[in-house]
């Protein structure tokens, strides 16, 4: 009873969203959009530290749609000055900066039902609920793919562990605007491409091969 | 809103071309709305006789390879590597591709949307001149089947929609032109005339045009009073008419009327006046299109009084060529135009050099442009190349006949370098006694060549073959050229020397991208454009021609036309001879005017990546005319 009068409070954007999930969901790499997002912060707590960008770029049938990629910066009156060397994001730079409520409201807009992907999706997903959980709203519906652990079902990389700087050098992606949201996303996005090529390679790839946690029979 | 991905393609693909020719916005529009996407290798990106993408592809890593398909086998026509854009002409030309395109190593390819490309190339020449010179060089492959002239169905779609492009624009004619019958009276057409105020007036029967007369007729025919003003119209007429279709281009009418000396021409049905006369054009109508008229240039020369005026009109030529260059107008026109302007410069200077003489020529003689000019394809100030035939005389006179030519081609050749036209170095040149013969003497001397083809007669064949009657007697030309085909046709093996000369240059191009330099002297480094690109192709046209005794077309290009009359199945080989032997003209005049020399020797280094791509493509068509003639005439054998 509580949990649908909540439900009616969400805001439009929301409901539209929630919506997305409720449909049919695609079953093919081929026919699955998927989002390849990265998160500037200003730390790695969940808890305390903010989002200062999110860059997004689409992936459908294999083709990264640059038209289709979105790059944003948020507003936040926590600012720590030692993580800008890494991130260069200034408080009061020169970038058209949103708000979180409304910067969260573009980018759920924006990723609609499509499989997220990124490099340790973890701590990035994190992130956006805990800002979600600010705005009252609930966590991400949307289901995830993680590049770091994608890559080691590769063949002979199962216990594998590399950073996005190891893996762009191992796959020859040059390292454009690293520590850039929308320069991460990108690079991701290559590194996710070459990725499922050289699985598709290896083995008869199913769709839901992509999502399946590597190495956890070998424990079993 | 910041957009970094799209920015990082942008910074990419801003160093090739075409885009290096955009406008920052339309590059920016173009980068926002690529599609990235990876190729394993050995996969396709797309497959011979698939129905094309939606957009082409440029390589941004690794290298594509493109193939054809031929009796079962891949033969690999092109490598694309960084920066090379493929599978473009299937979208524009809305066709089949011809090739497959499979990934050599893995690559990512930038994919750009056609119609964004489409709305650019409305509204940007230089990617449509470049777009142009690429596709000449990808459809152009012995193994293009299949797409006869598609190359030029192409060339106008895209050059149509440019209106800077005035002189293949249809040219606009004065439709209703005012007529009158053969049946009236001088005295009526010229009320005629004045009532219609109009300069010229045409003589129809049953509607075909007969003649015109032109205010120039009633001035100089009947104001002077050699005809009375009752006579019928038909005796002041200009008859017969120069008739052309409705579809006439300004580059043909100034043509026609800088040929045949005239300001009016008759638009019919058919284009020949034997049907329905439905227009004129007039010399006017022309200027009032297109402000600077070469017309009135040639009509400067035919004016001129000196050798100063002639001058002061070769370096007003000069200005006209760089603006044509400039304004992107196909080298076919500028290169007819300048030769006729550098034609009547030398008939002039032959004019006035007789004038200067105590008295008329002897006998009948003929001046003969040789080499570039002789072919019209001489757009810079290069040095002179003539020769002179005359009549053969008894040989009591002999000595005082050509004493007295010797001493007019002097004239001629001091006023031609005066104007600008160097000396030759070599002396070939009429003022030389050699070059200076009686008819009979230049039979036995090209016989001579043909019959002991040595290298040194087949270098002199490859300059004298190409002669052009400038200035004389057309009757005494005609007879030595038909000497010269009958030497030929009675020591036949005389071609197949000559086809080992067309091959003393091999195919410029090496494996793939390298460009085969000189290995040593001043020019060392460089790539000799004209005889490394350009003479084999000229000497494949004059081969060919010859074996067909094709006479009268000394140009390289028209020589290529006649040879697809007589040849249809090589109708693609010969199309493409001619495409690259326009890009690679112009390329040499562009670069003779840059660097205000010859254009012959270009530098590598400086050359684009546009430019380095569309000379590249130039090089198959002399490759494969170079084994059509080693096969034809066996040279392998002789080599």
């Amino acid at each position: 009873m509580f949990s649908w009068f909540k439900y009616k409070n969400f805001p439009i954007f929301w409901k539209e969203y929630s919506k997305k999930f409720k449909q049919k969901q695609p079953n093919s790499i081929e026919n699955t959009r998927f989002v390849i997002f990265d998160t500037e912060t200003t730390g790695l707590d969940i808890i305390s530290d903010r989002i200062l960008s999110i860059g997004a770029i689409g992936i459908f049938n294999h083709n990264i749609d640059v038209a289709d990629s979105i790059e944003i910066y948020l507003k936040q009156d926590q600012f720590k000055a030692e993580t800008v060397e890494i991130h260069g994001i200034l408080k009061e730079g020169k970038l058209t900066k949103l708000s979180e409520a409304k910067a969260l409201e573009y980018f759920i807009v924006y990723i609609e039902n499509a499989v997220l992907v990124a490099h340790h999706t973890g701590f990035d997903i994190e992130m956006i609920n805990a800002a979600l959980k600010r705005m009252g709203l609930p966590k991400l519906k949307n289901k995830t793919i993680d590049t770091g652990i994608l890559y080691k079902k590769l063949e002979g990389k199962k216990d594998a562990h590399f950073n996005l700087d190891v893996l762009s050098k191992e796959f020859n992606i040059p390292k454009h605007d690293r520590h850039t949201a929308a320069g991460d996303a990108f690079i991701t996005a290559l590194l996710f491409l070459k990725i499922v090529s050289k699985l598709k390679k290896e083995r008869n790839l199913h769709y839901s091969d992509l999502f399946r946690v590597s190495g956890k029979e070998g424990l079993m | 809103m910041k957009n970094t991905i799209a920015e990082r393609i942008y910074d990419f693909l801003k160093n090739f071309p075409p885009f290096d020719v955009l406008e920052k916005e339309q590059l920016f529009k173009i980068a926002s709305n690529v599609k990235v996407t990876y190729i394993e290798k050995d996969n396709f990106v797309f497959k011979q006789e698939e129905n094309p993408h939606e957009h082409f592809y440029v390589v941004k890593d690794g290298a594509i390879g493109l193939f054809r398909n031929i009796d079962n086998e891949q033969i690999l026509v092109d490598i694309c590597d960084e920066g090379d854009i493929f599978g473009l002409r299937p979208l524009i030309q809305n066709d089949l591709y011809l090739m497959s395109a499979k990934a050599n190593e893995e690559s990512v390819l930038y994919a750009v949307s056609v119609e964004i490309l489409k709305e650019i190339i409305e509204t940007n020449h230089k990617v449509k001149k470049f777009l142009i010179a690429s596709f000449s060089s990808n459809i152009k492959t012995p193994y293009a089947k299949g797409t006869n002239g598609q190359l030029f169905a192409n060339i106008e779609m895209l050059q149509t929609s440019n209106s800077s492009f005035t002189e293949i624009q249809s040219a606009e004619f004065s439709k209703n032109p005012v007529t009158t019958l053969k049946t009236s009276t001088i005295k009526e057409a010229a009320k005629i005339m004045s009532e219609k105020r109009v300069g010229s007036i045409l003589i129809v029967e049953n509607k075909n045009p007969i003649g015109i007369i032109t205010d120039k007729d009633l001035r100089q025919k009947i104001a002077t009073g050699l005809f009375s003003i009752d006579e019928n119209v038909t005796a002041i007429m200009s008859s017969p008419v120069k008739t052309f279709k409705q579809k006439i281009t300004v580059a043909e009418a100034q043509i026609a009327m800088i040929k045949n000396k005239i300001t009016h021409l008759c638009i019919t049905i058919d284009g020949t006046n034997k049907t329905e006369l439905i227009g004129v054009l007039s010399e006017h109508d022309i200027v009032v299109l297109h402000g600077n008229n070469p017309s009135l240039l040639i009509k400067k020369v035919y004016r001129a009084k000196d050798v100063n005026s002639l001058k002061y009109i070769r370096e007003k030529t000069s200005n006209l060529l760089q603006g044509y260059m400039e304004q992107n107008i196909p080298i076919t026109f500028i290169s007819k135009i300048i030769s006729e302007i550098n034609e009547a410069i030398t008939i002039k200077a032959i004019e006035l050099s007789l004038e200067e003489m105590d008295k008329q020529p002897p006998v009948r003689f003929g001046w003969l442009a040789l080499g570039s000019q002789g072919r019209k394809e001489q757009l810079l100030m290069t040095d002179q190349d003539n020769a002179l035939v005359f009549e053969d005389v008894p040989p009591e006179k002999y000595q005082p006949t050509k004493q007295y030519f010797l001493q007019l081609a002097k004239k001629v050749t001091e006023k031609l370098n005066d104007v600008g036209f160097e000396y030759c170095p070599a002396d070939m040149m009429a003022s030389n006694p050699k070059w200076c013969l009686s008819l009979s003497e230049w039979k036995n001397q090209f016989d001579a060549w043909i019959r002991t083809p040595t290298e040194d007669a087949m270098m002199m064949c490859t300059i004298f073959f190409d002669y052009d009657l400038v200035y004389g007697d057309k009757k005494l030309v005609n007879e030595m050229s038909d000497s010269i085909y009958e030497s030929i046709n009675s020591f036949e093996i005389f071609l197949n020397f000559m086809g080992r000369n067309a091959l003393r240059n091999p195919p410029p191009i090496g494996f793939f991208r390298q460009f085969l330099v000189e290995d040593d002297g001043k020019h060392k480094d460089q790539f000799d454009i004209k005889s490394r690109a350009l003479m084999p192709l000229v000497d494949a046209a004059r081969l060919l021609t010859l074996s067909h005794s094709i006479k009268d077309k000394n140009n390289t290009v028209s020589r290529f036309k006649k040879l697809i009359k007589a040849e249809p199945k090589n109708q693609d080989l010969y199309l493409s001879c001619i495409d690259s032997f326009n890009i690679l003209l112009q390329f040499r005049t562009q670069q003779g005017l840059t660097n205000n020399d010859s254009g012959r020797y270009v530098d590598l280094n400086k050359l684009s990546k546009s430019e380095k791509l569309s000379l590249k493509g130039c090089f198959k068509p002399i490759r494969d005319v170079q084994d059509l003639l080693n096969i034809r005439y066996n040279l392998a054998q002789m080599m």
